[in-house]
């Protein structure tokens, strides 16, 4: 069957198995026979990471096991959602301490590319609340893994990319909250230093994110509105947002081009907005504006779009960041939705992608010339010692990526050991040579 | 509190559905062929709200403890306030051609240990003197095609008992819903290329559970299937034998 994640490229082949219980998701390799296969969540990953010959889909496979209304532990499947979660425990007053930009990522891809959200530089990425997990093994074997149970395949399997097994239910800490709603403050910034000083002088935030007008130039490089967060403390608890609409079919992708992507950007910098107040919204809708347009990646026409997500450490951030704007500029190209978060400090999983900087991720349709502008960008991003989000990628060297995850060669030697190689290997793993 | 009953609990769409139940915080009491499978629901169904849940072994073939079980079942819920069966399977219908045993397996299964359930629980709710039967047919079963018509006779002929059973209820103020999902994406028809009129089970679930709240008699699961099949069951016979659908 054909096959694409979020980005709608690449596009593959593959022959699904979707595991509809827990016990066949065990003996999902037993059917497995091309040496190639991987798991795949919702396949919210941009790129190819959940595409191959053989695809064993994990989300009908989301069951809740045990939750301590003492401690906040959840044991679940690896193919529940995160939106379900919140769907059963915010109504009770839990909360996920790490959300994606979309609710409708599994658990299990949320472990496999070591997510973040809008508070990284507080509470770190999602394997960080991750107690333990269960693994199913090339072999067929499932082994429970934690910091201190088979913990170096533990710290492999968070950022894994699915490249060492399948996780099968994992157990996460939620943390409690006092209303599902968020006090929201905006701030404008008029270019890229400014947005920066913001970011640095709102550190102690809970929740922050920018929107950057990528194709705005000189002194208004860079220029954003800086949005914070706080959880609200009146008690209220509503699981939901606005009535989501959809888009039906893939629309014409001529309809992004670089006016109609200046105007859009210019209109929302613009935009009024209430910067001396704070406002308050529904958790849902500072979370996930997306999720409110469903399936707006067909927006991008039928060959489908590139996410660009880089991270560049703090000291270089500020230059490198204006070198990739100027040269998305001056290409001509831009992105409908340019985000800007301050990322905190980098943990031990192997190939977890957040590290102590500034991230930036833009869209980019797809597009003949765009594959070359990526390789300029890499090289800038490769330059100021940063690296590439493997979730979102499609198309990034394997020397590139040696350079951005020099941890690379442990994760190699992991798979060898465990015999991971011969069986998980995504697109995305055998295009970056691991 | 709602008591519910779900045979074929493991049913994508009776997981679905049972998971609604949770979140009202009904009493729950599953019947299944894999007892493992009611384990992981039962967990699952009351970490979602549900105020409790039992389960027990059914095999819907064997009639002769389909008594037993609903008697069991009664006892752990007090009283059936709404009894959902989903079980079925769908026939390899060039098989059941070649294979008189093959095509009665599939009425045994679909049609026969319905019928033998829904007798034991008409009684029971007669007794009671309340309560709903929803059962899942199909609309497979309002007219019959010939790439599927094994099928669609065992679900036709449940529709059809159930047509006159729920004139046998009504005085006993018990509602007999009737539910006839189209095409929706479960393990019964993963072997089938999905196209645009395709559902998933929650999208179903939510149909049954509104369906039997408003006490319907026949819900067509989306609600487009009831037109779907008007004009289906409109095409007139010389023509309809022609079409291989
Ligand atoms: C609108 C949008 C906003 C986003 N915002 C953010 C954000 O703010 N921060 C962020 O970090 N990410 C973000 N993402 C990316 C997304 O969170 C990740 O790609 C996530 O991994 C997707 O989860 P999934 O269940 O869809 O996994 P898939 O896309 O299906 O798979 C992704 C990877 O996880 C692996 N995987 C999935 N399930 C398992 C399993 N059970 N066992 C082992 N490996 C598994 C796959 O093999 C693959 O390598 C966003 C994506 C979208 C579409
Ligand atoms: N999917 C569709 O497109 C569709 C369309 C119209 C109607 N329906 C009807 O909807 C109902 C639910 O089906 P589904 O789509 O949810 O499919 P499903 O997930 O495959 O469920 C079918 C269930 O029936 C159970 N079952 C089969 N034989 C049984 C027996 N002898 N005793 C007990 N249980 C038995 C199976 O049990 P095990 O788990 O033990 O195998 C399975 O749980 C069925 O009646 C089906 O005919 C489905």
């Amino acid at each position: 069957m054909k096959l694409h994640s979020w980005g709608r490229y690449p596009v593959s082949t593959s022959k699904i198995q979707k595991a509809q219980s827990a016990i066949a998701l065990q003996k999902s390799l037993d059917v497995v026979t091309e040496g190639s296969a991987i798991a795949r969540g919702m396949g919210r990953s941009y790129g190819d990471s959940a595409l191959a010959k053989e695809v064993i889909c994990t989300e009908a496979v989301d069951h809740f096991y045990a939750f301590d209304e003492e401690t906040g532990q959840l044991r679940c499947a690896a193919g529940i959602t995160l939106s379900s979660i919140l769907h059963t425990f915010m109504p009770k007053g839990w909360f996920l301490p790490v959300l994606p930009g979309t609710r409708f990522v599994t658990v299990g891809g949320a472990i496999a590319s070591d997510i973040h959200g809008k508070n990284h530089h507080i509470d770190g990425s999602f394997c960080q609340h991750v107690n333990a997990l269960s693994l199913l093994l090339p072999n067929g074997e499932v082994l429970q893994c934690s910091h201190s149970e088979n913990s170096e395949l533990f710290r492999a399997t968070c950022a894994g990319m699915g490249l060492t097994g399948v996780v099968l239910d994992a157990t996460l800490s939620l943390r409690k909250i006092q209303s599902s709603a968020i006090t929201q403050k905006t701030l404008r910034a008029k270019n890229l230093e400014e947005v920066f000083a913001q970011f640095a002088e709102n550190h102690n935030a809970t929740y922050s994110v920018a929107w950057l007008d990528c194709l705005a130039q000189e002194q208004q490089l860079g220029r954003s509105l800086l949005y914070l967060g706080e959880h609200a403390q009146d008690g209220k608890f509503k699981a939901q947002g606005s009535r989501a609409i959809n888009v039906p079919f893939a629309t014409p992708s001529q309809l992004l081009n670089r006016y109609s992507i200046k105007l859009f950007n210019s209109a929302y910098y613009n935009k009024p907005t209430n910067t001396t107040h704070a406002s308050k919204l529904e958790a849902f809708n500072y979370f996930f504006p997306l999720d409110s347009i469903t399936h707006w990646n067909r927006l991008y026409g039928r060959r489908g779009f590139l996410q660009y997500q880089c991270v560049i450490p703090d000291a270089s951030a500020l230059e490198g960041m204006r070198k990739i704007l100027a040269t998305v500029s001056a290409a001509g190209k831009g992105s409908f939705l340019s985000v800007l978060k301050k990322l905190g400090p980098e943990n031990q999983n192997l190939l977890s992608f957040p590290l102590q900087g500034y991230t930036l991720a833009m869209d980019f349709k797809v597009e003949k010339s765009i594959f070359a502008l990526l390789d300029e960008l890499d090289h800038i991003v490769a330059d100021h010692g940063g690296r590439l989000y493997l979730a979102k990628d499609a198309r990034m060297s394997e020397a590139m990526f040696k350079r951005f995850y020099p941890r690379w060669e442990e994760m190699q030697a992991l798979r060898e050991k465990i015999g991971a190689n011969k069986v998980f290997n995504s697109l995305q793993s055998q295009r970056l040579g691991l | 509190m709602k008591t519910v009953l779900i045979i074929g609990a493991n049913s994508a769409i009776a997981k679905a559905t049972a998971r609604l139940y949770a979140e009202e915080q009904c009493q729950l009491y599953l019947l299944g062929r894999d007892t493992a499978a009611l384990a992981e629901q039962k967990a699952d169904l009351e970490i979602r709200g549900a105020t409790s849940v039992d389960f027990a072994p059914l095999d819907a073939t064997h009639f002769a403890v389909h008594e037993a079980v609903i008697d069991q079942a009664l006892d752990n819920l007090g009283h059936i306030d709404i009894v959902l069966i989903c079980h079925g399977s769908l026939p390899d219908q060039a098989l059941c051609e070649t294979d008189f045993d093959a095509a009665a397996e599939a009425f045994k299964v679909n049609a026969l240990s319905v019928i033998s359930l829904l007798g034991v629980l008409a009684q029971k709710m007669q007794e009671q003197n309340n309560g709903c039967i929803a059962v899942l047919t199909s609309v497979a079963g309002d007219r019959g095609r010939q790439s599927n018509y094994v099928y669609g006779a065992a679900k036709g002929m449940v529709s059809l008992y159930l047509q006159g059973l729920r004139g046998r209820l009504f005085p006993f103020n018990v509602n007999v819903v009737d539910i006839k999902p189209g095409f929706v994406d479960t393990p019964m028809t993963s072997h089938i290329k999905k196209g645009a009129l395709w559902a998933s089970p929650e999208q179903i679930a939510h149909c049954i559970i509104k369906g039997i709240d408003k006490k319907k008699y026949t819900v067509y699961a989306p609600y487009f299937w009831r037109y779907i099949m008007q004009i289906v069951c409109s095409i007139p016979e010389s023509i309809f034998k022609r079409l291989k659908f």
